[in-house]
């Protein structure tokens, strides 16, 4: 199941070895059916390239937004999505389950 | 994530051995954790260490509140080493199982002395070794991780695998071949000791699912792979 995170942080390594931008996200809390558990990865570069995942592919958009902002101020995040969440209604989980997200910059 | 760390993890998981990550979540400070050392700015308390390692040893990641009421906010990301699959026999099946196990997150080798049959241009995509398999799974190790897969049909390659795996840690064994093939495959390893564990090999290999191609046989042997690592072999 967590295999796929051996080449991710590979990638993340032949990133910073190109002098690029990245941050690594992580799934740190689930309730409900969420698709993805917690410690799935998903690692982003500057241009928003990125590898791994953090749910079915319905929050990735906004996680891929909020690494970008966490390249560019070097400070980590602790993102939330779900139904009861306001951004929900843009970005929410099609299966009901709410999950939360730490994105962090890599140095 | 410090470039030390980056670097750890990611060495970590090529040298197959297990680590956790502990992250506060205000703000992203971090310390990394194996069954001896400790390394990085964060500091735990001896419980919330005990609490990592454990989470490390069953390679669960999950909140430190989890499994220690009161630690909040510390976020425990165990790496554990990827399941492996170690094929034996280079044959037509093994293409198309190590293309499969390949896509399923599986680090596949396959091991096979018969130059002809293990070649980079039938199996593109994986590691090949042309070591005798006793030689091959002494280097590789066979840890909880491992599956054995025994494709040749020639017992001077499946045998010496099956020797080295049924002894081991290796989470599933498997060995094609007819029950005929079978019986006396239970007869040698017997005669060499290993009476007590024969009972570990999977066979006839994989689920019933009926298939016939080896695409359809690969299909079952991964099936029945991944059922035993997640459900044990009681299924």
């Amino acid at each position: 199941m967590q295999s796929d995170n051996d080449s991710l942080f590979e990638t993340l390594q032949q990133w910073r070895a190109a002098g690029k931008s990245a941050a690594l996200a992580t799934v740190v809390s689930t309730w409900g059916s969420s698709p993805r558990p917690e410690g799935s990865h998903l690692a982003v570069d500057e241009a928003g390239h990125f590898v791994g995942s953090v749910s079915g592919g319905c929050i990735e958009g906004a996680v891929i937004d909020a690494a970008r902002e966490v390249m560019a101020s070097g400070r980590p995040q602790l993102l939330e999505f779900g139904v009861s969440d306001e951004q929900a209604w843009q970005v929410g989980l099609a299966c009901g389950g709410r999950v939360q997200v730490f994105v962090e910059p890599v140095e | 994530m410090k470039r030390e760390a980056l670097a750890r993890i990611a060495d970590a998981q090529r040298g197959r051995r297990a680590l956790v990550a502990v992250t506060r979540l205000a703000d992203g400070v971090q310390c990394l954790v194996d069954a001896e050392t400790v390394d990085g700015e964060l500091t735990l308390s001896q419980a919330e260490l005990a609490a990592a390692r454990s989470l490390m040893s069953s390679g669960r990641s999950a909140s430190l509140s989890g499994v220690l009421p009161g630690a909040e906010g510390l976020f425990a990301r165990a790496y554990v080493p990827s399941p492996r699959m170690l094929i034996v026999g280079a044959v037509h099946i093994a293409q198309a199982l190590s293309k499969m196990a390949d896509a399923a997150g599986f680090e596949v080798v396959v091991i096979d002395p018969r130059g002809a049959f293990a070649s980079p241009e039938r199996f593109p995509s994986v590691q090949l070794s042309d070591e005798w398999p006793d030689e091959a799974l002494a280097r590789l190790g066979l840890d909880d991780a491992t599956a054995l897969v025994a494709l040749s049909h020639d017992p001077k390659l499946d045998d010496p695998a099956l020797e080295l795996a049924l002894p081991s840690k290796a989470f599933y064994i498997g060995a094609l071949g007819s029950r005929r093939t079978h019986e006396k495959r239970l007869e040698r390893l017997s005669a060499a000791g290993l009476g007590e564990l024969v009972g570990r090999i999977h066979s006839p290999i994989g689920l019933g699912l009926g298939g016939r191609s080896p695409a359809e046989i690969a299909v079952a042997i991964l099936a029945e792979v991944i059922q035993v690592r997640y459900k044990g072999e009681r299924g």
